[in-house]
């Protein structure tokens, strides 16, 4: 069904590489020493419990945090310090654990400012909105369009997200961070707070995303079932550390990640 | 699909309009009441009640040329109010930073605008007229972007993400340095803007108007022209350009801006930099009308019933706002200002927006704030 085969990722090529990762804020240690690697095209899940530092992790890779030590490469290249508006512009993509959208702007104008760093034409062409910016315009708004009914939002284009119920918003969301073209697309929690046909729904598009676009995706999902349909690779983390990675099938058995979630007898 | 629009019947008229209907009613009411009351005799034109509900309008309405002169001096220091307040939306808009230092920014800019004209014809040998005036005006504007610049290097970005009352402390210090700077630079004493240099009317005309004189300054008309003309092109700049969109999306969220790959420092420069061109802007048509001295600085607190008006996060509404307020300041001062002595012009602003904030606190135009629970 999903276009790669679990062999094919194991043998496919590495898109990201966590090495040794370690985050601290103060005293607090929220990752040590986590390693894993993201291959093209596959979904990747990062899961566990409450605290466990999953966000942080993204976080990490789309620059909104620096790791204290460790490094990130990501399309062959480390860069030490890099910003979450470089991280974009390489081709990393994201959602947010609560929607992080532009509220007083429409459906339309949220998606349309995915496609802000696609858009080269001079400040000055813009203002004029004449030749060259004006075929720029109507070409980012074509394929801003198919994402929209890609997604299955015609009917809320011109709708102030603010509006909007959580569940919809979530989907604009999506559908920003697929108009940035990216090869990662990172999702955090993207069916938290969702009943079960919306989750339904999620996890089609991001199927649909993954073996129409070939995007590799990363995500974070407190529903094990989602995870185990989803995923190709899972990775685990507990307090911080990887404590296992693998197939769902693998992960599932693995007896620490059964102590993390069901608690050990002690 | 879970967004299916449950079908419930329309109310006969918003809540909005049901309340504009009472009002309107409970006003009529009350005009009507005066208006016996008056006729009858009840009210002589000794009661107080007569002295602010009545005599007023008869003598607006007696001398309608000394009406449009109020409205027309309210209007023209309303745009100026606008401008300021403008200055005040585009840095509150994109960053959240209520900047303190837009009245600073305002002498700042006309100072360095006097400063360097003088420089280019007493100490270059330039002829002086509109060729200095122009090169001066470019000179002025180079300062305020690398004023933009150097205020995101060193102010902004140190303090990324720390509680708005910090950054407001901060634009509070700004304001200090740039008083303290520009009076090391430019000296203490008041300066002449440059005005009939840059190619501004100057001059005034008498209108003949319902049996009266109407007394028009060029330059105020010009300034409500090139007020018109900015605010135009900034509404344009914001709603349909690339970058204008960037701004609006940082206006709404950073962290979402971030991860779309726009870059805060940049939009935070482009910002303080066009409301330094307003500031630049402000400071001509002010300084025109009096000195250029740091005196001005306080007009920044003008500013601030204009936004609580219109609203701290709309354009159209510190235009409207201060148009407002402007008028509202005049016919107050001019109408009812001899009740109280006179000299209410000073705290009528903040009367008004007091006003404001009891029923309508996020102004007129203002986002709504609606936290979904």
């Amino acid at each position: 069904m999903r276009a790669p085969s679990p062999t094919d990722i194991a043998a496919g090529e590495v898109i990201l590489a966590v090495e040794n990762v370690s985050l601290g804020f103060g005293g607090v240690k929220a990752l040590t020493d986590v390693s894993f690697d993201i291959r093209k095209g596959e979904v990747r899940a990062i899961i566990g419990p409450n605290g466990a530092g999953k966000t942080s992790m993204l976080n990490c890779i789309n620059g909104f945090y620096h790791p204290t030590e460790g490094r990130i490469t990501f399309k062959g290249k480390t860069r030490p310090k890099m910003r979450p508006h470089e991280a974009a512009a390489g081709g990393i993509a994201r959602t947010f654990q609560n929607v992080a959208l532009f509220k007083g702007m429409s459906t339309l104008d949220n998606i349309m400012a995915g496609r802000t760093l696609k858009m080269k034409r001079g400040f000055f062409w813009h203002v004029l909105r004449y030749g060259p910016a004006m075929d720029e315009e109507i070409a980012h708004r074509r394929s801003v369009e198919e994402i929209i009914d890609f997604l299955e939002i015609q009917h809320i284009r011109k709708v102030p997200v603010g509006k909007l119920p959580y569940g919809l918003q979530k989907r604009v969301e999506l559908g920003r961070a697929l108009a940035m073209e990216p090869d990662v697309l990172l999702l955090d929690e993207p069916m938290a707070g969702m009943n079960l046909e919306e989750k339904e729904d999620m996890c089609r598009f991001i199927l649909d995303v993954s073996n129409q676009y070939g995007t590799t995706i990363a995500l974070i999902e407190h529903d094990m079932g989602v995870v185990m349909d989803l995923s190709d690779r899972v990775v685990v983390l507990e307090y911080g550390r990887k404590i296992a990675d693998g197939t769902p099938d693998e992960v599932k058995r693995d007896q620490r990640v059964i102590d993390a979630y069901l608690g050990v007898g002690h | 699909m879970t967004d299916a629009t449950l079908a419930t019947r329309k109310p006969f008229l918003s809540e909005g309009q049901r309340n504009g209907l009472i009002a309107g009613g409970v006003l009529a009411l009350f005009i009507a009441a005066l208006v016996v009351a008056t006729q009858t005799g009840t009210i002589t034109r000794n009661d107080w009640i007569y002295k602010i509900f009545v005599d007023p309008f008869v003598s607006m309405v007696d001398m309608p040329d000394l009406l449009v002169q109020t409205v027309w001096e309210g209007f023209v220091a309303g745009v100026l109010y606008s401008l300021i307040a403008l200055g005040f939306v585009l840095i509150f808009k994109a960053s959240g930073v209520f900047n303190f230092a837009q009245g600073i920014m305002v002498v700042f800019a006309a100072l360095s605008l006097v400063g360097f004209y003088e420089f280019l014809t007493l100490t270059m040998g330039l002829p002086p007229g509109f060729v200095a005036a122009i090169v001066a005006m470019a000179g002025a504007l180079g300062i305020m972007f690398v004023l933009a610049v150097a205020v995101e290097r060193i102010v902004l970005r140190p303090l990324v993400n720390q509680p708005d009352i910090i950054m407001l402390m901060a634009t509070v210090g700004l304001t200090y340095f740039l008083i303290g700077f520009g009076e090391y630079i430019f000296g203490g004493s008041p300066k002449v803007m440059i005005t009939s240099q840059l190619g501004l009317p100057t001059g005034s005309t008498m209108l003949d108007f319902a049996g009266g004189r109407i007394n028009i300054q060029h330059l105020d008309v010009a300034a409500a022209v090139i007020a018109a003309v900015m605010i135009g092109v900034l509404g344009f700049f914001f709603q349909y350009t690339r970058i204008g969109r960037a701004l609006r999306a940082v206006a709404d969220s950073h962290k979402a801006a971030l991860s779309v790959g726009i870059s805060l420092n940049q939009i935070w420069v482009i910002v303080w930099f066009t409301a330094g061109i307003v500031a630049l802007l402000t400071g001509i048509m002010w300084g025109a009308r009096s000195d250029v001295s740091f005196a001005l600085e306080i007009i920044a607190l003008k500013a601030l019933p204009v936004l609580i008006v219109g609203g701290f996060t709309s354009i159209p509404g510190a235009i409207v706002g201060g148009l407002i307020i402007g008028v509202g300041e005049k016919l107050g001062e001019f109408y009812w200002g001899p009740l109280l002595g006179g000299g209410i012009e000073s705290w009528l602003a903040y009367i008004i927006a007091l006003m404001f904030l009891m029923f309508r606190p996020q102004g007129l135009f203002g986002e709504k704030i609606i936290e979904r629970i």
